[in-house]
């Protein structure tokens, strides 16, 4: 099987990388950029362990073909951090002790973040549906969701200060 | 022993500190079983039967061996015929024959999913054709599915071999029925015969899957002089390394295995799938191997725990004392003998005192997957049982719920039927906790309806080993065996501060691979906090008592009059005026006393003290939709003490989330053919996020256990039993009438809305 050159950007990084044509994004970023911060839970699209950001918006990596990564603009767990700094919402997935096995935790804290991005004051149900997509088998969400509206207000005390 | 628990004021057990491994956990660098890449590292994958039940005529691999790229094929004729030993397997037994056969299928398959040949490739494409290029010829065999179905007498047999255990005589003819268990006290039959009320049912339960989010991983590399190398998510290692040598043959010293980061486990991963045939293709070929399993695959072929069929009987007085209480228990176990339906006879009544019981239970194999442990192994279909006609009897007698369990509750000193005597227990403090609390007493909306149900579960403690490394300035490493599924190296680090006297800062907390660190028995019965860190504090107690040896030879002073206090040596010679030394300045002088700082433990944990659980479950339901949805939930716990609160309370909040999806929606459907119809999560529904509201907790410490330092408990599998009956008989009210067969789902509710006697 013939391979395509792929040139795209992932965490503001530009990379370059050899797909196959029926391979996915998810298994490339994982193989081919040694990113394993996004996980494989399903392959089908519905536990959202493999959560990232195209061009800013929230996608499955595992559904997304990796030729399609072509030009594009990838988020992954792994550019959450700023400069060794932990993002207010991983900061207070630490803090809620809201991970038990922290598989589905790349995923959920990429998904949070993209949240937060668009709606800095979401409520406790809009949180628990934007979240709905990803799975997580240890927690019961309690922590999780206390932990994104607890970075919610960090973000917003942020914002505020001069 | 006991010092600890009655010292007035602990510095770190009880706090909230970040777990050792957290940045790791946000960032993306923890290394999950699937994550590590090796040089030359080659892509396994299986060739599953399609068929529930078939003879195996022939397998031809001759085309895949052929396949460029192709590097090693295996079927069970590459591993060893082993004998009938049994091995520990996680929460319950296996023969060692049994677990070989399920890791790959020799003469027949048993359910659709059972491994038949592996191939290693160098990539995972080429290793994926190579398994349609396996022949197997089949004989196609009748199957049976149903725990009541195996039972019968014309069922078609597994195993020509298999003759039921716990009859007299001897059954003269196999049968799939592998066990029969008896367990009991008094006249049950006569103590029936003179209650006053008598509630009795079928309850059906269906299997589900533990649902880590992880698939089963793991690397295997067989070095040219026979030493291999084995990496894998796992709830034990060194249970890995020894079923991969009985199974292989190998000697446990050739053997290293390395716990990766395990992406959640419930019970599932405690024993091995993927690695023995990892393995098995890396000695054949020299390369390393890595075998990653898909959703599919790991519906099919691991896990699940047992659907089961109960019938129970119970008998109370005018009072609701219960005078008698009958059962009958019959648990899938899947392909293999092994259901957890012995422990689920032993926790059944477990909650009360009740002196006439009769139970009976049966552990039955059908063409399913071999189940697997799951949380409370066999306790919470039981208590679906027993809480629900604990339930019906408060309702038929008027008598409040939790009242009615005060007056059956076991207390200190009563001796469970299964045998045990139990000591430091809070289970009415327990109840009392959720009778005083401000959720037992709200109003509910308008169709919403509550449940109250009680759990209870074992707890084990087992083998364990640590080890607390200090380094030249001062610096502490704990070291364990057991995996971290949920943040035990916290409380391991916690404790290990706490006897130290240092803060939480100071200690780093590690899992050591099988050959850094002696024995400890797998991450599972909500062991470890209890068992590994006995071990943790008895190292670090051994360390404690060097330090002071060396402060002693320092100042030149006898042992008995060097106290360590608040993280440093104190001298109580009046006649010295010495300034106390810390742990770090000992450290930085530890080569002219006596060399390296550091200390191992190895032990067997006894007295783990059993976890009470009371739940309350308020549900509203759509009356046209039949769609349940849980409004409020509060979950109380006999937790002894809570070393880590924070990830108590976690243990609790996802053990009632478990349960509430094997109660509501989670379960394993077939077609006629033996053909498991939903092995993903869109067709296999657990909970979201959208689909729970908060949980809260209510921490019980007041009987902190006296056989561990700081007083915990196992906390982990308590809260997954309550949750059934909760949720079943809050929506029992709701509907009218009595329901007694899981899931919930909606189409069953809107069913049992039409039902008559439903409640309009």
């Amino acid at each position: 099987m013939s391979k395509q050159r792929i040139s795209c950007t992932v965490n503001g990084e530009p990379v370059e990388f050899l797909a196959g044509a029926s391979q996915s994004l998810l298994d490339a970023l994982r193989d081919e950029l040694g990113l394993t911060g996004s996980k494989e839970g399903c392959g089908s699209g519905d536990c959202g362990a493999c959560s990232v950001t195209l061009d800013g918006r929230l996608a499955c990596a595992c559904l997304v073909f990796a030729p399609e990564a072509q030009g594009r603009q990838i988020g992954t767990i792994e550019g959450l951090a700023q400069g060794g700094r932990l993002h207010p919402v991983q900061q207070q997935f630490l803090e809620h002790a809201a991970l038990q096995c922290g598989f589905c935790t790349p995923g959920l804290l990429v998904a949070a973040k993209a949240l937060l991005d668009r709606n800095p004051d979401p409520t406790e149900t809009e949180v628990r549906y934007w979240l709905a997509g990803n799975l997580c088998r240890c927690t019961g969400y309690d922590k999780i969701v206390r932990a994104v509206l607890d970075a919610a207000a960090q973000l917003r005390a942020q914002e505020a200060r001069p | 022993m006991n010092d600890a628990v009655s010292a007035p004021a602990l510095q770190v057990v009880g706090q909230r500190p970040i777990r050792p491994d957290g940045a790791d956990k946000v960032t993306g660098r923890a290394n999950f079983g699937a994550d590590l890449r090796l040089p030359g590292m080659l892509t396994g994958r299986v060739l599953r039967s399609p068929h529930a039940h078939a003879r195996i005529l022939s397998i031809d691999t001759a085309a895949a061996r052929a396949l460029p790229g192709v590097k090693a094929v295996v079927t069970a004729a590459d591993f060893p015929e082993p004998g009938n030993q049994a091995v520990e397997a996680g929460e319950g037994a296996a023969t060692l024959r049994a677990l070989s056969e399920n890791c790959m299928a020799r003469g027949k398959v048993l359910y659709v999913g059972h491994a038949v040949a592996a191939v290693a490739a160098t990539s995972a494409d080429i290793a994926e054709a190579a398994l349609g290029l396996i022949t197997v010829r089949y004989e196609v065999l009748p199957h049976v599915i149903e725990v009541e179905a195996a039972m019968a007498p014309d069922a078609p047999l597994l195993h020509d071999d298999l003759f039921t255990k716990g009859v007299t005589p001897r059954p003269s003819a196999p049968s799939n029925i592998a066990e029969k268990i008896s367990l009991g006290r008094g006249d049950a039959a006569a103590a029936m015969a003179s209650a006053e009320v008598v509630v009795s049912g079928r309850y059906v339960t269906a299997p589900v899957h533990q649902g880590y989010l992880e698939p089963h991983a793991c690397v295997a590399s067989a070095g040219a002089d026979g030493q291999c190398q084995v990496w894998v998510s796992t709830q034990g290692h060194f249970a890995v390394r020894a079923m991969c040598a009985g199974l292989l043959g190998i000697e446990l010293r050739d053997i290293r295995v390395t716990p990766a980061e395990i992406g959640g486990g419930f019970g599932g991963k405690t024993t091995v799938y993927l690695e023995p045939v990892a393995l098995a293709l890396s000695r054949q070929c020299g390369r390393p191997v890595r075998m990653v399993m898909t959703r599919a695959e790991v519906f099919e072929a691991s896990g699940p725990t047992s659907g089961c069929v109960i019938e129970a009987r119970i008998g109370a007085n005018a009072e609701g004392r219960v005078l008698a209480a009958e059962l009958v228990l019959k648990y899938q176990a899947g392909a293999f003998p092994g259901s957890p339906v012995g422990a689920g006879c032993m926790a059944a009544l477990a909650c009360y005192d009740i002196e006439h019981v009769a139970i009976t239970g049966y552990d039955v194999v059908s063409n399913r997957a071999k189940v697997a442990a799951y949380r409370a192994p066999g306790a919470p279909m039981a208590a679906l049982a027993v809480e629900s006609c604990l339930d019906e009897l408060s309702l038929r007698l008027g008598i409040d719920p939790i009242e009615l369990r005060i007056r059956n509750a076991v207390r200190p000193g009563a001796k469970a039927v299964y045998g045990a005597t139990f000591r430091e227990i809070a289970f009415i403090e327990t109840l009392e906790a959720i009778r005083n609390h401000p959720h037992y007493r709200a109003p509910l909306g308008p169709d919403q309806a509550r449940g109250v149900a009680c759990g209870f579960w074992f707890n084990i403690g087992g083998e364990s080993s640590a080890a607390v490394h200090v380094d030249e300035a001062g610096g502490v490493t704990v070291v364990s065996g057991n995996p971290d599924i949920g943040g035990s190296r916290a409380s391991m680090a916690m404790m290990a501060a706490e006897t130290l006297g240092v803060p939480i800062a100071r200690v780093r907390a590690i899992v050591a691979d099988t050959s850094a660190i002696g024995f400890s028995a797998t991450t599972g019965g909500s062991r470890v906090t209890f068992a590994t860190g006995m071990a943790v504090v008895q190292a670090a107690g051994k360390v404690v008592d060097d330090l002071r040896r060396r402060a002693g030879l320092i100042w030149e002073c006898p042992l008995d009059q060097v106290q360590w206090q608040g993280g440093q040596a104190v001298c109580t010679d009046p006649s010295k005026t010495v300034k106390p030394l810390s742990l770090a300045e000992i450290a930085g002088r530890s080569a002219r006393t006596g060399g390296p700082i550091a200390a191992h433990a190895s032990l067997t944990a006894q007295g783990a003290g059993p976890g009470f659980a009371v739940h309350l479950c308020d549900i509203a339901l759509d009356r046209e939709t039949g769609r349940p949805t849980v409004v409020r939930y509060t979950a109380a716990q006999d937790v002894g003490r809570a070393i880590h609160p924070s990830y108590v309370e976690g243990q609790i909040q996802g053990g009632v989330a478990q349960g509430v999806g094997w109660a509501l929606n989670e379960a394993y459907l077939y077609d006629a053919d033996g053909r498991l119809l939903n092995p993903g999560f869109l067709d296999y529904r657990m909970p979201v996020a959208s689909d729970l509201p908060m949980i809260d907790t209510v921490l019980v410490e007041s009987a902190p256990n006296k056989r561990h330092p700081y007083g915990a408990k196992g906390v982990g599998e308590a809260p997954i039993v309550p949750p059934l009956p909760a949720v079943a008989c809050a929506l029992s009210r709701l509907v009218g009438h009595r329901l007694r067969e899981l899931p919930l789902s909606p189409p069953v509710l809107l069913q049992a809305l039409d039902q008559p006697g439903a409640a309009g």
